[in-house]
């Protein structure tokens, strides 16, 4: 039976104030009992009713920060022993063992268990099943996997005020541990807060740097010395070096002199191969390579002023921002240039000026990376603004091979110390690129996005498995490369070879050619004498340069301003104009 | 007893094996053919071992239990064999 009540409210009564009033309760529905239902429905006893006392519990997750674990142990010599026998006393637990063996429980199992022993003792002996069988064909799985890195830990610079992790140095015994040097170097960036130490960093704990290295200026670069893996030195942003010894502690040991050593920050250091192996040379954007010692830090053994003009000329001098040396070729060297030019170098001249080889050029940029290829010393790996170019030291026009321009710079690259013909480099934009040029030379085989700022720094362990990249924020990233970009391939170093060649010889030919077409037009402007006037007078100074161009871009200035005013006048007097048709509407209206 | 002796002294005459351990539940060991101090340290290490092994293999299944436990490491190899009361260790080196 349905209850109904029906309401009713004439139309213009509706959106009226509502008038409340009091009155008696009314009764609308009164339904009485109706005994005729009861048939429907049967009894039910006896009822049974579950109730639960138990508590009322609520699932909740909760995630707490990553705490530090160790784990200690404690070694018991001896236990177990009954109360009544003393463990030293060799009677007593000599007769304890021999009641022991009497026990007729032990007879049983020992016979039983030995039994079992023996049948396994025999397996061992009668065949080793843990044998290498099938050691000749070892499949390659290497070509079917699909290259990929990992990220295994990521070191975060622990200071509220981050800065960018610039230099990066694995540690030489074991590569365990990893320095990172951190320093700002965008120009007055940093602030008066910014904390200047580097970390060294154990690579299973990310939590807290294993050391802290306080110099007195933020170091740009930091190296471990390959030979005594205590020692480190370290460039810093005003200019000089510091070298640091582990078990002595955070402070320096001791820093290179003020006057000195260099004006700008030392971009690179480098140890050398010596017998003493205390020898190193730093670079620095003001235009000088110093070599070292490390046991007299109060000046530097040699000099060198970047002067391409091989006159030792400081204000000709190309600012160095990255170093190579090589072991194996202890007199040859080459710096990377603000510039963009490679300058090679010979340690062994006798004078200055045959002391710069040749320079190679191409790049728009300074250059970041430079390094020889383990495997091909000849050739040379340079990272430098969006593209990364691959030289043969014989060719010094151009490079051999080179990427494709990136839509990011790219800020620092290395070789795989494993295979010679993969490199990696890294970008602003926070990827990583892992190039293999027996795979693919367009594109990157490998483009990692490792984070959101941009990477600035990258070094690769001696067993090409693992990878460290800093970052702008100071995030240091290990990743673990897959094995098929770590593993040597069959013919790789023939293929290599071959590449190399055939790009070499390329760019010969087109030198060749170059040349053959320069002389040619030269052959051309000596006839004319007029040209050769011209040519006379296009030989200005510098400063004229600098004079004729300061002009033209004041010139160039003045004209767009000029333009840009005709233009406001036009609109003015366009909108006087518009006015004036207005107010003459409105005056007609 | 002497078929103890005997049983003992036939496992420890086979061909690589080490040393010969038995230890009770307590990890007192009772017959060894090792220095006291290298036997205190297997007897401990080795019955931890045992136990977690065995209440791994019942934990999966728990009709199953824990018949023989080998651990083959790059210079030898070490046999358990549990009992409820005793512990049998062997080890051997195999690749000779």
């Amino acid at each position: 039976m349905e209850i109904v009540y029906v309401y009713t409210k004439k139309r213009s009564e509706f959106g009226r104030q509502c008038n409340f009033s009091d009155r008696p309760a009314e009764l609308h529905v009164d339904i009485l009992p109706d005994p005729s239902q009861m048939d429907n429905y049967i009894e039910r006893n006896p009822c049974d009713n579950p109730t639960q006392c138990a508590q009322e519990m609520s699932e909740h997750e909760v995630n707490t920060e990553r705490f530090q674990t160790e784990t200690r142990g404690i070694n018991h010599v001896e236990g177990g022993w009954p109360k009544d026998v003393n463990p030293q006393e060799m009677e007593q637990t000599i007769r304890y063992r021999k009641k022991v063996e009497k026990d007729e429980n032990y007879v049983n199992t020992v016979l039983q268990l030995g039994s079992l022993m023996e049948h396994c003792i025999k397996q061992n002996t009668a065949i080793d099943i843990y044998q290498q069988y099938f050691e000749e064909e070892e499949v390659s799985e290497g070509a079917e996997e699909q290259p990929s890195a990992k990220t295994i830990n990521v070191f975060r610079d622990p200071n509220e005020i981050k800065r960018t992790a610039t230099g990066l140095s694995w540690h030489p015994d074991g590569a365990k541990k990893l320095a990172v040097a951190y320093s700002s170097l965008e120009f007055q960036r940093a602030t008066k807060d910014m904390s200047f130490d580097s970390y060294i960093w154990d690579i299973e704990n990310p939590d807290k740097p294993e050391m802290t290295l306080k110099p007195v200026s933020p170091l740009v670069c930091l190296e471990y010395n390959p030979k005594d893996s205590h020692i480190l030195i370290g460039g810093c942003y005003n200019g000089q070096i510091a070298y640091w010894d582990t078990r002595k502690g955070s402070q320096p040991v001791e820093m290179s002199t003020i006057e000195h050593s260099h004006r700008d920050p030392v971009y690179k250091v480098i140890w050398l191969q010596s017998k003493t192996g205390t020898d190193y040379f730093s670079a620095s954007t003001d235009g000088h390579v110093l070599w070292w010692d490390i046991r007299k830090m109060s000046e530097p053994t040699e000099k060198l002023i970047l002067d391409p003009s091989k006159k030792g000329n400081l204000d000709n001098a190309l600012g160095a921002i990255s170093l190579e040396f090589e072991t194996t070729m202890p007199t040859k060297f080459m710096v990377g240039t603000e510039q963009g030019q490679v300058v090679s170098c010979n340690r062994k001249a006798k004078t200055p000026a045959e002391k710069i080889v040749c320079t190679y050029s191409g790049h728009h940029g300074p250059i970041y990376a430079l390094q020889r290829n383990p495997f091909f010393p000849k050739n040379f790996l340079t990272v430098a603004d969006w593209t990364a170019r691959i030289w043969s030291e014989e060719i010094k026009e151009s490079s051999i091979m080179w990427t494709k321009y990136h839509m990011a710079y790219l800020t620092d690259g290395c070789w795989s110390p494993v295979r010679p013909a993969v490199f990696f480099t890294t970008r602003m934009d926070g990827t990583l690129d892992v190039w293999d040029l027996l795979f693919k030379q367009n594109d990157p085989t490998l483009s990692l996005k490792v984070c959101d700022e941009s990477l600035y720094s990258l070094r690769l362990q001696d067993n090409g498995r693992f990878l460290v990249c800093g970052s702008q924020l100071g995030t240091t990233t290990l990743l673990e490369i897959s094995p098929g970009l770590c593993t040597l391939q069959r013919n790789e170093k023939a293929l290599a070879t071959a590449m190399f060649e055939r790009e070499t010889k390329r760019e010969k030919i087109l030198e060749a050619r170059h040349r053959e077409m320069r002389l040619k037009e030269r052959s051309r402007s000596e006839q004319g004498k007029e040209e050769e006037t011209k040519d006379v007078d296009t030989e200005e100074s510098s400063e004229d340069l600098v004079a004729r161009a300061e002009k033209e871009f004041f010139e160039v200035v003045e004209f767009e301003l000029k333009k840009r005013e005709r233009e406001e006048e036009k609109s003015q007097s366009k909108a006087d104009k518009e006015k004036e048709i207005s107010e003459e509407k409105e005056a007609e209206d | 007893m002497s078929e103890v002796e005997e049983t003992l002294k036939r496992i420890q005459s086979h061909k690589g094996v080490i040393g010969t351990i038995v230890v009770n539940a307590e990890g007192i060991p009772i017959r060894t053919t090792l220095d006291n101090s290298t036997t205190v340290q297997y007897a401990g290490l080795l019955h931890q071992l045992t136990m977690k092994a065995r209440s791994t293999v019942r934990d999966i299944d728990p009709q199953n239990d824990l018949t023989f436990l080998r651990v083959r490491s790059k210079k030898h190899e070490i046999m358990v064999a549990p009992d409820k009361e005793y512990l049998l260790i062997v080890i051997q080196n195999p690749s000779e």
